[in-house]
């Protein structure tokens, strides 16, 4: 088989919500897969069709070859499921949620008791293990959620939104934890809404919107399509604002956006900071602020659809992935 | 950075179906989570503990005498009945987990593992079949301190606690229903008390039937409450009057309309409960 995981025309419709309207994909064995989106694109539900949990209105879906709607029982039990709301039972410490669900595959209990521990090693949970998991923070129950997910060794890893909500570090320190998998040859598909975040982890981006791809290939290419990066200068003086929008024009690869004294642009290579820099010396410039980030969803999907990520639609076709997920 | 391994070398044969044995290993495991539960909170326990002491206490001594003459007589009518009652209470704690799973997204994690897919429920019926036992030894350990004498004998008492296991598991379809349309676990204990106060309470289980207007009468005669309260008496205190101002019928007709009851909820709820429950998830 070429494929790990394979769709197909995916349609869910939830009342007059089309929460997928027609997706395909294909994830090859081995890589990472990033499904971005702003919130009620249909990424949730997407991984739910692939998961088994729901059952596609029309289309068809395979994870290494089994039908995700015929031989479900297969499909679970190559897959592990984290979802974007820790599902782990906050009454049962760390130890007690693994042995669960180790017990749950028909591990042995000897065996499925070796098998948190090594997990709750893995995850930098040991301290916690008999914890109860309501006690636990944001990081650690994400930790002990994917920990919960890898059990059964699963071959593939959906990750729905593994980490919104959490703090810098703590997603940093998953980010390392999903990277350490996909070294060890596990498969993954990626929901996110963080641009960096499928640009960190993701060997291919797909952006989705209203149940629709709108763009896909890898990082670099949709970087360069979108323009990675923004730069934002300040000047100093108002009468300085022609000028730097000139230089910023002419080393961005967009039209530079002017709110106030902030003169923003898209740029593809981090190369031009510099260059604006000695432009502006030259000509006597002088900044308050002067900064090159990474470009937000907002700003691709700007890019993309000429119309922002709308958080909430006026049509009531959109909403959060919670309401997606209670609208059946 | 050290990899971590996912994949095992060789890709394992996968079965095409569950058995019914493992479905019913699976749902015994689920159900030990719920004991683990009680194990690390015992406090969970008397939190539902507390009110049944509390009426026991109430309806005997401040109740008692002005409903029965004495409260000695009193205490052998009402608690077979307030058994019952409690017992019926602690199903909802089924709704309770259900609820909390579903919102917390612990039934998504469960379904998405190769397990029956009526396990995660059957498991936990099954589990609060605990707390439902619980409830009824703690009711009639009460009773025995303040006096309740058993007119029967020992098998009589535990046909009647098989009997009352066996209605209170039926009745954890109604549970279900409510766990599965509840917004959140705590609309359940508004949604699921709202019900059943009424349901309790017009019953047999304070004061003989005989007591209340003709129209009343009519639906206390035929609410299964009623029916399981009087199966209980019979089988505790036996045919003749034990100990109880009134007459205690015998133990036959109850039990058999108490387990005709049981099925018919079976038949309604679970099916409305599996369709709502399909719906939702």
């Amino acid at each position: 088989m070429d494929h790990a995981i394979w769709a197909e025309g995916l349609v869910k419709h939830f009342g007059e919500t089309k929460a997928l309207d027609g997706v395909d994909l294909a994830v090859r064995p081995g890589t990472v897969l990033g499904l971005l989106g702003p919130n009620g694109a249909g990424k949730t539900t997407a991984v739910r069709v692939l998961a088994t949990l729901l059952r596609p209105d029309a289309g068809r879906a395979s994870v290494n070859g089994y039908d995700v709607v015929n031989d479900a029982h297969q499909v679970r039990q190559l897959i592990g499921l984290t979802g974007q709301y820790a599902s782990v039972d906050e009454t049962l410490t760390g130890t007690e949620n693994l042995l669960l669900i180790g017990r749950l595959l028909g591990i042995p209990k000897p065996q499925a008791k070796q098998r948190a521990r090594e997990l709750l090693a893995q995850f930098e949970l040991t301290d916690a293990a008999s914890r109860a998991t309501k006690t636990y923070s944001g990081g650690m129950r994400r930790r002990l959620d994917l920990a919960s997910s890898l059990v059964g060794r699963p071959t593939l890893l959906y990750l729905d939104e593994p980490t919104t909500g959490l703090d810098p570090r703590a997603r940093a320190e998953l980010w390392e934890l999903i990277r350490r998998l996909v070294a060890g040859g596990t498969t993954v598909l990626l929901t996110t809404q963080y641009l960096d975040e499928a640009d960190e982890l993701a060997d291919e981006i797909m952006v989705i919107d209203h149940g629709r791809v709108i763009a896909s290939g890898t990082p670099d290419e949709l970087k360069a399509k979108t323009g990675s990066q923004t730069l934002a200068v300040r000047p100093a003086e108002r009468e300085h604002l022609p000028i730097v929008t000139s230089v910023v024009g002419e080393l961005a690869c967009a039209t530079p956006d002017v709110k106030g004294r902030l003169v923003t642009a898209q740029v593809t290579d981090p190369k031009v900071l510099p260059a604006v820099v000695r432009k502006l010396d030259d000509a006597g410039v002088v900044v308050t602020e002067l900064a090159l980030r990474t470009s937000s969803l907002n700003e691709v999907f700007l890019t993309l659809t000429g119309h922002p990520a709308e958080e909430t639609d006026e049509n009531g076709t959109d909403g959060s992935d919670q309401t997606e997920r209670s609208a059946a | 950075m050290t990899a971590i391994t996912a994949t095992p070398p060789s890709a394992p044969a996968l079965s095409p179906r569950v058995s019914p044995i493992d479905g019913v290993r699976q749902s015994l495991t689920l159900a030990w989570r719920t004991i683990v539960q009680v194990r690390h909170n015992p406090w969970e326990l008397g939190d539902f503990s507390f009110q049944p002491i509390m009426f026991v206490l109430l309806f005997t001594f401040v109740f008692g005498g002005a409903i029965a003459g004495d409260w000695q007589g009193y205490l052998q009518f009402m608690l077979p009945g307030m058994i019952t009652m409690n017992m019926l209470f602690v199903t909802m704690y089924v709704a309770q987990g259900l609820n909390t799973d579903l919102t917390k997204g612990v039934f998504d994690r469960l379904r998405s593992l190769p397990i029956a897919r009526w396990a995660p429920l059957a498991g936990r019926i099954a589990a609060d079949q605990v707390k439902q036992a619980w409830s009824i030894v703690l009711v009639l350990g009460i009773g025995l301190i303040m006096g309740f004498r058993i007119g029967t004998n020992v098998g009589g008492l535990l046909v009647a606690i098989v009997l009352l296991l066996v209605f209170a598991l039926c009745f954890s379809w109604v549970s279900v229903l409510v766990g599965v349309l509840a917004r959140d676990p705590e609309r359940v204990q508004i949604f699921g008390f709202t019900a059943l106060f009424p349901v309790t309470f017009v019953s047999n289980v304070f004061v003989p039937t005989e007591t209340m207007p003709g129209w009343l009468q009519a639906f206390v005669k035929v609410n299964p409450v009623s029916i399981l309260s009087d199966a209980c008496r019979a089988l505790m205190l036996g045919d003749k009057t034990v100990g109880t101002p009134w007459h205690v019928g015998s133990a036959g007709p109850p039990v058999v309309q108490s387990l005709i009851w049981a099925a018919a909820i079976v038949l309604v709820f679970a099916p409305l409960s599996v369709w709502a429950l399909k719906r939702k998830i």
